[in-house]
């Protein structure tokens, strides 16, 4: 075991935090911290010219082989760069869908025609991603998909119909990939096809979800008919469920270090106010930040873990297994925690109607954080199920 | 950066994992349990001479290894794994780390080189529930030929059967934080009073240590002005605690899933419903995440005993590790009982064994709450401290 990063990697990240010095001002200045989850609302244009700016600099893919348009750091150089992401107060990332699923997803099981054709406008930071996966009666139970694709024999053009939900920056996405029915007949995670969708079309219809923030980050998304090019299928029909999967695996975590950096921030404002209003002196209200200030600690270390690869243990990535379940109740426990400490001056808003101030919005946003990207009773069924080789419970009569 | 053992340290672990399901089987661990003495004499004898683990970490010129933490912890997991009942911790995660910071060359020479043959060694400093350096309340007076020490010690692991004891004291009228200093006490000297207290975990012996005035040489003398000495002894100590209740926390984990995976009711296994997988779920989480605090804590232990650029980390490192490992080898014990129901409350299963351990530890070298009082000085009393994410350089 060695902590240490190389000679040549703490260059890196020299380049790196000179280079974020360098550009994150001017129009950029008001973007910093802003625009992670819980404000992903915030300055969607001067975000997507960040992207572009982030792209010029050939920061944007930066995990991508060269031959795609990436820059093919190494491990240790994407953490160097997320962490010095974070650290730097670069807004949140417009792109990241595209980057960090499309491409890879694209790049794993695409066409040498679909990666020509999409790869090019994600690298650039000029075309952006959302994901069409959960549906109302598909949250959880991921598979139970409803959304059909049929194939229109007279234009050999497929045809999407149904609806997908909690589809985050959908108004603000050129294209969709969506999970949908190619066989009317077939159930649960068979003859589902994985396709790339053209958002500005007639056929589709964007409502946002309204949030418990005030806020609307997520929508939903109405497919009516809407048309897929026929070489825009990844995959056979019937295939989509095995390509939808593959996407879930490339995240290996590089970037949880940069969220960590995030989390971090959060922290420090936790403790500021702390120590502004005299909590600092309040020995339950310590031991909490304590808390707190540990378990972010050992997040950093799981990840570094997840990260090494578990080298020559060759069994399953337990530390990967239980990553989102511990992240996200921490963070939801930071939120309470940001609450107690502020005490009754909490409730007082930043203003009318329903504006929020961090910390507030800290607070309220975290609450999906337990239920988003697998629930924290599904993550558990999952590290039961694969880590510890309990059985599955039985399936309901419906399927 | 590579965060994971090499090779050698995974042959290392399940060398020490193989030899522990042989000699320290549930059986050899009530025998062992049941005596004053707390350990199988043959058994120690055979791990210092066929395994070499007293002398993992220990330096090459007093006898030893010359490996790391990493590799030690690698053997203190599996160790707490069997709830091995062995002078292990006491001699070398206390008393060896003790000669090894504070000794001089002669002394590292003669003393380790004792523990690596075999002797046992222990360290006693508090007489309170307190666990840091104020708790020391012996004290030593100079005299023409020597010094002169008095006081009492309480929670001395293994002090009743130990060759030698590294003892703290402060020069009398003195402060901790000043007046410091180490000696190392054989058995046989006079004045020295020693008495075991027989305890609830039965698995490691305790015992009260008194010094009535215990004439001493300089030749005794470990180190003045050591309170700086002393607080590393403890984080060292404080990690490898952490390690063994890391793997003691793995261990009711494996044992409970076992079991339920077996236990049929409603003719189902009773590992099939949520009810029991969401907390045997809780139970892995809570020992990945010990086990990812107790490796970068060993690596942090290393940085310290070979001068690396983040020595400074080890207080932290070790106060981190032990406020979780604390609680989660607790949480996941008292988790594992349950899930065994019935006979989860009988002496003649395992899992109150592990229980009774997972406090006893949790209590040594300072609670959860002592850590993270300790932690949070660092954050919110101590402007000069970084709130910053460590970043590793």
């Amino acid at each position: 075991m060695k902590l240490s990063f190389s000679p040549e990697d703490e260059q890196f990240r020299k380049e790196v935090a000179a280079w974020f010095a360098d550009n994150l001002v001017g129009e950029f200045e008001k973007l910093k911290f802003r625009g992670g989850p819980g404000d992903e609302h915030s300055y969607p244009e001067e975000r997507k010219r960040w992207e572009q700016k982030l792209a010029e600099g050939g920061w944007t893919c930066v995990g991508w082989p060269e031959k795609y348009g990436g820059r093919g750091l190494s491990i240790e150089q994407q953490v160097i760069f997320f962490e010095e992401y974070a650290r730097a107060g670069a807004p949140g990332r417009m792109g990241h869908i595209g980057e960090g699923l499309t491409g890879p997803t694209l790049i794993a099981f695409g066409t040498e025609k679909q990666k020509q054709k999409y790869l090019p406008g994600i690298v650039s930071g000029k075309e952006y991603w959302c994901q069409g996966y959960s549906e109302p009666s598909a949250g959880s139970d991921l598979a139970n998909v409803k959304t059909k694709a049929r194939l229109d024999e007279a234009t050999g053009k497929w045809l999407i119909t149904g609806q997908k939900v909690w589809t985050s920056l959908a108004h603000e996405s050129d294209y969709c990939f969506v999970i949908a029915r190619t066989d009317p007949t077939s159930s649960a995670h068979k003859g589902l096809g994985f396709f790339l969708i053209k958002m500005d079309q007639p056929g589709i219809t964007v409502r946002p979800i309204e949030q418990l923030t005030g806020t609307a980050e997520f929508n939903e998304v109405f497919f009516d008919e809407a048309v897929c090019e026929a070489d825009d299928i990844v995959g056979q029909p019937g295939e989509g469920w095995k390509v939808a999967m593959g996407l879930l695996g490339f995240e290996r975590g590089v970037s949880t270090l940069g969220q960590q950096m995030q989390f971090q921030n959060e922290l420090n404002e936790v403790i500021k106010a702390a120590k502004k209003n005299g909590t600092a002196s309040d020995p339950v209200i310590r031991q909490r930040i304590a808390d707190a200030h540990l378990g972010l600690k050992i997040m950093r270390y799981n990840s570094m873990r997840m990260l090494s690869g578990n080298a020559g243990d060759g069994a399953l990535q337990k530390e990967a297994l239980i990553y989102k379940l511990y992240w996200a109740s921490w963070h939801r426990d930071l939120g309470e925690l940001a609450m107690d400490v502020l005490g009754a001056e909490a409730e007082i808003l930043a203003g009318a109607p329903y504006e929020l101030t961090a910390l507030q919005s800290l607070y309220l946003f975290v609450r999906s954080d337990t239920i988003y990207g697998g629930t924290n009773q599904i993550q558990r069924n999952i590290i039961a199920e694969r880590g510890l080789d309990m059985p599955r419970e039985p399936k309901g009569s419906g399927r | 950066m590579e965060f994971a053992f090499t090779e050698e340290q995974i042959m290392i672990r399940d060398t020490a994992s193989a030899f522990l399901a042989e000699v320290s089987d549930s059986a050899a661990v009530r025998e062992a349990m049941a005596g004053d003495q707390g350990y199988d004499q043959a058994l120690w004898s055979r791990i210092c001479e066929e395994m070499f683990w007293q002398a993992i970490h220990l330096p090459e010129s007093s006898g030893g290894m010359g490996l790391g933490y990493v590799e030690l912890v690698a053997v203190l997991e599996q160790m707490g794994k069997s709830l091995l009942c062995s002078p292990f911790f006491a001699t070398v995660c206390q008393g060896a780390n003790a000669i090894l910071i504070a000794g001089n060359e002669q002394q590292k020479q003669h003393y380790l080189g004792e523990i690596v043959g075999g002797k046992t060694a222990t360290l006693a400093y508090t007489n309170s529930l307190n666990w840091d350096l104020n708790a020391v309340d012996a004290s030593y007076e100079q005299t023409a030929d020597g010094y002169v020490l008095n006081g009492s010690y309480r929670y001395v692991i293994d002090g009743h059967t130990a060759d030698y004891i590294v003892v703290a004291a402060t020069k009398a009228g003195g402060d901790a934080q000043t007046d410091m200093a180490l000696f190392i006490i054989e058995s046989a000297q006079a004045g020295l009073e020693r008495e075991w207290l027989p305890t609830l975990d039965q698995t490691r012996k305790q015992a009260a240590v008194h010094l009535n005035n215990v004439r001493l040489t300089t030749d005794n003398l470990l180190a003045e002005s050591a309170a700086t000495k002393l607080q590393q002894i403890i984080d060292l100590a404080t990690i490898a605690l952490a390690a063994e209740q890391m793997g003691g926390s793995q261990q009711v984990l494996d044992m409970a899933v076992e079991y339920t995976k077996e236990r049929e009711q409603f003719g189902r296994k009773i590992a099939s419903f949520q009810a029991i997988k969401h907390k045997a779920a809780d139970m892995m989480c809570r020992a990945e995440v010990a086990r990812s605090s107790v490796y970068y804590a060993a690596c942090i232990a290393d940085e310290m005993l070979t001068s690396g650029s983040l020595a400074g980390e080890l207080t932290e490192a070790a106060s981190i590790a032990k406020a979780y490992c604390s609680e989660s080898y607790f949480k996941n014990a008292g988790e594992c009982i349950q899930m065994f129901g019935g006979v989860g409350f009988t002496w003649e299963y395992d899992p109150h064994l592990y229980f009774k351990r997972a406090k006893a530890s949790e209590h040594l070298l300072g609670n959860p709450s002592f850590h993270r009082e300790k932690l949070v000085k660092l954050l919110l009393d101590d402007n000069t401290s970084s709130l910053e994410l460590g970043v590793a350089s």
